[in-house]
């Protein structure tokens, strides 16, 4: 990457945040006294943002994901200018989830939303609900996310405007899925979506956060989506985080995802990623009280130059926490998929019981998997296991389906579904998980 | 049962195969008609489960010398796929594991694809759900099995079981089941010999594989052959295996009379 373009990307998107910091950067709504601390987390953070670069492929924590095509491109933020109706998302609708956050281009489309259950949780735009939960807000808004060394959710937070804020209250189960879709209609441009999610003490919730893109192919062109979210679960608090990333495949989708877990509190994920020309999307996952669990389930699935990159953190700060994780990914054609999977157990953290798997599918000689699992324990007392494989399929399996009458392509697509469709199954709504079964069939018969 | 008006189903003649550069199979022959029950006995090593692979069209083993027929084609032409269509049926010693792909749906697939090459009728999948369950209840599955992965979590009886399952939908002409009654306990053991017996019939044929007489007990072979260093070296009825469950496989070489088949 050269010094020039690196400049060009990050001063563009400088520039435009200084001439904000100046005049009224938040809507007229939030001209409040009360929010300068808002305004404070977004100096902060432009301030980090102009102390960092863009990582390169020297950078260890990117050695395997080479961004510079993104920096040659200095795409503006998004304009707020949607046009759409509730008709052109309607593929994208869930029926089981009643509460729909829909965000374009970053900004919230209140229209398109459909807030149903206002009895059981507070849910809404971050921007528009500042003046009332603000406490809350400001106790977690960007107190979970790590903006030291990390350019993108600097930049993310300098921009910070509309976004999902969630909270289940105490002691509620919020019955049906919550889904947050964020759609790209805009090329050429950045867009910034934000989350925060709170689960208070005893609660429960399915949280589906779906990134898409209006149209597919070239004719939607390249953009960024550039996200963050915070997810914090209380004592006993549950969650279940379905991450579905299918941005066309001539965007960049770059994400960072912090969640904190206090006492027995219980998160389970499930990280499709599907589309994007250059994906990278890093969760980072604490423990920060005693006997919480953590069920982490991914899927990369890629093909032709696409590039996926995945790299998670479990950190097991306390003891008697539980994290499992199984992470998969396909690549083919001249697509490449990275997994780097870090689990930390501190010195204190005794009886942690965590384990890793990493299992990765080549479909074609030239693609190409980066598996990095990294355990890094510093207490004795604790049952740890990893794994990783790198392979292609299974010839005994392709023969068993064979003397079954099975044709050998037929075969061999059926165990590249099976790879994956396993993944899905950890998928609790159903219509979403039947739809991304069938767009995991096609994928694998196109090839 | 021996007919003798029944037609020759396999005809194996001087049958060598190798994988790696090791010959296995060293002159393998054997003629099976339709009616009829087949012990293929031996120690480990022996290369019976080679042969069955082979039958079946393992992409391992290459066939270096011999012919095999299959209702008077040459089955050396065919891919395992082709094998399969055409009405051979191996049931694995180890069955694999599909995590991922729900048994109904494996089972459907294998069943229409084998039922469209044989010029039948699809089932679609409402119809297929009440023809798999009637098999079921044959070899007493319990319905949840159908949502399962395949063989996935699945006991050694319930693997075995399922094997048995996919012989009684694809309807084969020849069953080669090798080890069937491996790590099988007596009840088990009991509902798949009755599966088999069930779908045993005057126009298919079966091969069983077994180191036990335990099995033949309940499946009666018309013939048993004894296989050693690739090829079968004593063929005879149903007594010769109960002959080896008494005196062991020693005993063959013991009694050189008993031997007599080994330069066949």
């Amino acid at each position: 990457m050269n010094e020039i373009a690196k400049n060009d990307y990050l001063t563009c998107l400088l520039n435009s945040l200084s001439a904000r910091r100046e005049d009224n950067f938040l809507p007229e709504s939030q001209q409040n006294e009360k929010l300068s601390w808002l305004k404070q987390l977004r100096a902060e953070a432009i301030d980090q943002a102009g102390q960092l670069k863009l990582p390169t492929t020297k950078d260890e924590e990117w050695r395997f994901t080479d961004i510079s095509p993104l920096a040659k491109l200095p795409f503006k933020p998004a304009r707020t200018s949607s046009t759409l109706e509730l008709n052109d998302i309607q593929p994208f609708l869930i029926e089981e989830a009643n509460n729909r956050l829909v965000f374009v281009d970053g900004y919230f489309a209140p229209d398109l939303s459909n807030i149903l259950g206002k009895d059981q949780l507070i849910i809404g735009n971050l921007s528009s609900l500042t003046t009332h939960p603000v406490t809350e807000i400001k106790h977690h808004l960007g107190q979970h996310i790590q903006l030291k060394n990390n350019i993108f959710a600097a930049l993310n937070t300098a921009f910070l405007q509309d976004g999902a804020f969630i909270v289940a209250p105490k002691n509620i189960a919020v019955s049906k899925p919550i889904h947050l879709l964020f759609i790209a209609t805009q090329k050429e441009t950045t867009n910034y979506p934000r989350i925060l999610v709170v689960g208070k003490e005893n609660s429960q919730m399915t949280l589906i956060e779906d990134y898409v893109a209006l149209q597919d192919g070239a004719a939607n062109g390249a953009y960024i989506t550039n996200s963050v979210v915070e997810l914090n679960l209380a004592a006993n608090a549950q969650a279940q985080h379905i991450r579905i990333q299918r941005e066309n495949t001539n965007a960049f989708h770059l994400a960072n995802g912090a969640v904190s877990l206090d006492h027995a509190s219980r998160y389970q994920a499930a990280n499709i990623t599907l589309g994007a020309q250059i994906s990278r999307y890093n969760l980072d996952i604490s423990f920060i009280s005693e006997a919480a669990e953590c069920v982490v389930h991914g899927l990369t699935m890629v093909a032709n130059t696409q590039l996926a990159d995945t790299h998670t953190s479990i950190d097991h700060l306390k003891p008697n926490c539980t994290s499992h994780q199984q992470h998969k990914c396909i690549a083919d054609d001249s697509a490449r998929a990275v997994f780097n999977g870090k689990i930390i157990v501190r010195p204190n953290a005794q009886r942690t019981n965590s384990s890793q798997s990493s299992r990765n599918l080549l479909l074609s000689g030239k693609a190409q998997i980066d598996t990095k699992p990294q355990l890094e324990i510093f207490a004795d007392d604790v049952k740890c296991a990893h794994g990783a494989t790198v392979g292609q399929l299974d010839n005994e399996e392709i023969f068993y389906l064979k003397s079954r009458g099975l044709p050998e392509l037929v075969a061999r697509n059926l165990l590249t579904y099976a790879f994956g469709a396993e993944v899905l199954d950890h998928i609790p709504v159903n219509s979403l998980k039947h739809k991304l079964e069938q767009t995991v069939l096609n994928q694998t018969q196109s090839s | 049962m021996i007919n003798n008006d029944s037609q020759t189903i396999l005809d194996v003649q001087n049958l060598h195969a190798s994988t790696q550069g090791a010959e296995i199979l060293k002159g393998i022959n054997l003629t099976v008609k339709s009616g009829e029950i087949h012990a293929i006995m031996g120690l480990n090593g022996s290369g019976k489960s080679t042969f069955a692979k082979v039958l079946a069209g393992h992409p391992d083993y290459e066939v270096t010398q011999g012919t095999i027929q299959f209702e008077q084609h040459d089955l050396l032409a065919l891919s395992s796929e082709e094998r399969a269509q055409a009405g051979i049926f191996l049931a694995f010693q180890y069955p694999i594991e599909i995590p991922g792909v729900a048994n109904s749906q494996f089972l459907r697939l294998a069943y229409n694809t084998v039922q469209t090459n044989r010029g039948r009728e699809e089932l679609d999948p409402l119809e297929f759900d009440d023809f798999v369950r009637e098999k079921m209840k044959l070899l007493e599955m319990k319905p949840d099995f159908l949502d399962r992965s395949v063989n996935e979590g699945f006991s050694g009886g319930e693997k075995k079981r399922n094997e048995i399952l996919q012989m009684a939908l694809l309807e084969p002409k020849l069953g080669i089941l090798d080890e069937t009654d491996s790590g099988l306990d007596i009840d088990a053991l009991k509902i798949v010999a009755k599966g088999v017996n069930h779908l045993s019939n005057k126009d298919n044929a079966i091969i069983l594989i077994t180191h036990y007489q335990r099995l033949l007990e309940h499946i009666v072979p018309d013939y048993v052959h004894v296989m050693e260093a690739g090829r079968i070296i004593r063929t005879g009825g149903k007594e010769l295996a109960l002959e080896l469950e008494t005196h062991g496989y020693d005993w063959l070489h013991n009694n050189p009379k008993n031997s007599a088949g080994a330069s066949a």
